[in-house]
């Protein structure tokens, strides 16, 4: 049922083939650069988490010798793990870079937010980010979110233009075709770009051991004190756990995702070097947010929701 | 194959990256074969699996609705249809895959255009009760116009046919001969039930007349890209690097993705649309200095003499295209806004944006229509191209571009038209023509001369 093609095909054995880390790479590169040359603000979204990590780490190679383009935004909720802090400052400090922090607890000190009542602080995040992209005037916001994550972000196109309130309607998105990315926008308005958004977990990961990028410590398996709450092990902190029904106990744990501690789970584990943290995530049965973020498990369409409403 | 050995657990290995678009019509199984695909390759983890069985049975499904898996937004679990593209991702020992799953309603064309931009396999699902109909002849000729490399032709539910041999071949033979006619050169058909997992990922039992090879088995290993060796090299200027720096005071790197082919250091290359000559006098791949780069890499490169080069120049090896100022092609209308003669746009080409007026809409292309006279369907253009309407424009740029055709080179010959009032992408377009078999029997020498 084949018939003869007239042009030569590349194989996997090709001296021409490109394995699977460099194609997605040289697309994330393309994205950054696209960024740089059709926008006068840009600025990456960066936490401390690894998927932001390997972002910045695919920024310093686009433009090298050259320093990275972009300053870095942190919206911090108070709720940190200090090694994540102390590693962002160490990163800043190394690449020379310019960072901004948004605090929800400025927002909340002033009344312009409330705390919810379950503690958790990452769906108020959206509040002083919005606010931090109007007055930086940022027009372009590199985030780390992957399609692979959840399925409202699978949705989710590599430019998404979002309203001048942050705004993002998935009925309303621009098809984007082969890699022509559009970025036009009238003033006010942003555009939001995922350079990792053909990226799985695994990949991250592979990278990250492929290009030797140190994270904070709390990715790798560590003994810590903590407790269970919605089937997850959180840790104690000022942000209000455990309660007195939540007893804490000392348990050998290391953290898939790094968000805010009020939501972010660890999970049980002996992986104390890259190795086995991508041994240990290629054979689990459970997704990363699956296993990690109370947030996504609210309702069916939580991110969803959240997105429109400008979370990113 | 065993399904052990199709699981995500392999770690470390270098796998190559395949990107495929899958297209059916509204009860072809399409999302069963997604479905299907996902959880044979172990790719739906345990806790995507229970939420879609927890919604199954809030809406008071029995059985867990695999197409919950990828029907991502409110609206689309709401009315149970896929309106938009969506990206799905999974993986063997052999290869990693990027899987744009494309809603087969009529009204969403666009959405397949989209999807099949970036594929270089298209899955075209047929139901075997029904063999070829006017959907699948849309599915093969966007496939056809957006010059998909491979086109595999599932012959669905077989197991309602009795597995018959005589119903596959007659519908492949059919599907093949269309796709042909189309200028379609790699035609794979796969008889399968999705349902019952029949040549998805595991043989069949019940179709020993079979010899082929399943559908993973395929995706798996159909070569991926074309050989850049013997492509003329195409390298679209994105950003010029210039550090500035004690360390590197006089570096001057121009940045980008080579749409094609290879570079070398030493390589004559002719920058575009000025025309300047020069050659290439550094590589640096990432951060690491190279003598030679190929697509589709990221690559910075650096030239011997000291011309002006900025975004949005084409730095070329081997045969260039002339620049032009004015352009046929055929383009796909995205928009609810008509595209019509007249209007004026902004035109996205590579890394290029210009001022473009839309001369002429010459005609619609009717692509459900059966081939006659090895043309396809023509309708008149006068009133303009609507939302899903594939056509034949003639524009003006206001500066000159470096296009090839379409056929030629997929990311130097496509090109994006942009409202310029509020930045609505409009259309896609494909420089040139549209088929290979129209443009054989029905353009003129001279315009070809414009492409090539």
């Amino acid at each position: 049922m084949t018939t003869a093609t007239d042009s030569p095909l590349r194989t996997d054995d090709s001296p021409f083939a490109l394995s699977h880390l460099d194609a997605l790479e040289a697309e994330s590169v393309h994205i950054f650069r696209e960024v740089a040359g059709e926008f006068e603000r840009p600025v990456i979204l960066f936490s401390g988490g690894k998927d932001s990590i390997v972002m910045l780490h695919l920024a310093l190679k686009a433009f090298w010798p050259a320093a990275v383009p972009f300053s870095l935004l942190h919206v911090d909720t108070g709720h940190n793990f200090p090694e994540v802090i102390a590693y962002r400052d160490r990163v800043v400090a190394e690449h020379n870079l310019r960072l901004h922090v948004a605090h929800v607890q400025d927002f909340i000190d002033d009344g312009r937010l409330r705390e919810r009542p379950d503690g958790t602080r990452n769906p108020l995040q959206t509040v002083p980010l919005l606010d931090a992209i109007e007055t930086g005037r940022f027009d372009a916001v590199f985030g780390g979110g992957r399609r692979d994550e959840e399925k409202a972000r699978a949705k989710e196109r590599v430019f998404s233009l979002r309203d001048e309130f942050g705004a993002w309607d998935p009925r309303r998105q621009r098809p984007e075709l082969w890699s022509l990315y559009n970025g036009r926008h009238a003033v006010g308005e942003h555009v939001r770009v995922f350079p990792l958004s053909n990226w799985t977990e695994l990949d991250v990961w592979q990278y990250i051991e492929r290009e030797g990028i140190e994270l904070p410590e709390i990715y790798y398996a560590h003994e810590r004190d903590v407790f269970a709450r919605n089937g997850m092990w959180l840790t104690a902190g000022e942000w209000g756990g455990p309660k007195e029904n939540e007893p804490v106990q000392r348990r050998l744990i290391r953290y898939r995702t790094v968000g805010d501690m009020s939501c972010t789970g660890a999970v049980d584990s002996e992986a104390t070097d890259i190795q086995a943290v991508i041994a240990e995530i290629a054979a689990s049965r459970l997704t990363e947010r699956g296993a990690t973020r109370a947030d996504d498990k609210l309702s069916e369409a939580a991110m969803e929701d959240r997105k429109r409403e400008g979370y990113f | 194959m065993s399904t052990t050995q199709t699981g995500t657990t392999q770690t470390g290995t270098a796998t190559s990256l395949l990107r495929f678009a899958t297209a059916g019509s509204v009860d072809d199984g399409k999302s069963t074969l997604v479905g299907r695909l996902l959880h044979d390759s172990k790719s739906v983890l345990a806790d995507q699996l229970e939420a879609v069985e927890h919604a199954s049975r809030n809406r008071g499904q029995e059985a867990p609705d695999l197409a919950l898996l990828t029907d991502g937004l409110r609206a689309e679990r709401e009315q149970g249809i896929t309106i938009d593209v969506a990206y799905r991702y999974f993986a063997t020992p052999r290869r990693r895959f990027i899987l744009a799953d494309t809603p087969g309603h009529v009204q969403y064309t666009r959405n397949m255009v989209t999807g099949a931009s970036t594929a270089e396999l298209a899955v075209v699902l047929v139901d075997a009760r029904n063999g070829v109909v006017e959907q699948t002849r849309r599915h093969a000729a966007v496939a056809a116009l957006l010059r998909v490399p491979h086109v595999v032709l599932a012959v669905n539910k077989m197991d309602l046919v009795d597995y018959a041999e005589p119903v596959f071949a007659r519908i492949a033979e059919e599907f093949t001969a269309y796709a042909a006619s189309l200028g379609v050169k790699d035609v794979v058909a796969v008889p399968i039930s999705a349902l019952a997992g029949d040549n998805v990922v595991e043989p069949s039992a019940h179709m020993d007349w079979y010899g082929g090879p399943t559908l993973l088995e395929h995706l798996e290993t159909v070569p991926v890209g074309s050989d850049p060796s013997v492509e003329p090299a195409r390298f679209p200027v994105q950003y010029v690097i210039r550090p500035q720096t004690d360390e590197h005071p006089d570096y001057r790197g121009y940045a980008g993705q080579l749409a094609s082919g290879v570079l070398r250091v030493g390589d004559p290359v002719t920058v575009l649309p000025s025309g300047h000559t020069t050659t290439v006098a550094g590589i640096d791949a990432l951060g690491r200095e190279t003598d030679i780069a190929w697509a589709p890499q990221s690559v910075t490169v650096r030239l011997a003499d000291d011309i002006d080069v900025s975004r949005g120049d084409l730095i070329s090896a081997g045969p260039a295209p002339v620049p032009t100022k004015d352009i046929e092609a055929t383009v796909s209308h995205l928009s609810e806004r008509p595209l019509r003669a007249g209007d004026k746009v902004l035109l996205k080409h590579t890394t290029r944006t210009v001022r473009a007026l839309v001369k002429e809409v010459s005609y619609r292309i009717d692509i459900t229509a059966p081939i006659r006279d090895g043309k396809l369907g023509q309708g008149s253009g006068a009133e303009g191209l609507n939302v899903n309407d594939i056509g034949h424009v003639v524009l003006r740029t206001a500066e000159p571009l470096a296009l090839d055709g379409y056929s030629d080179n997929r990311r130097t010959g496509s090109f994006l038209l942009i409202d310029p009032a509020d930045g609505t992408t409009l259309t896609a377009g494909m420089a040139g023509e549209a088929f290979d078999t129209v443009r054989s029997t029905d353009a003129p020498a001279s315009q070809e001369e414009d492409w090539v």
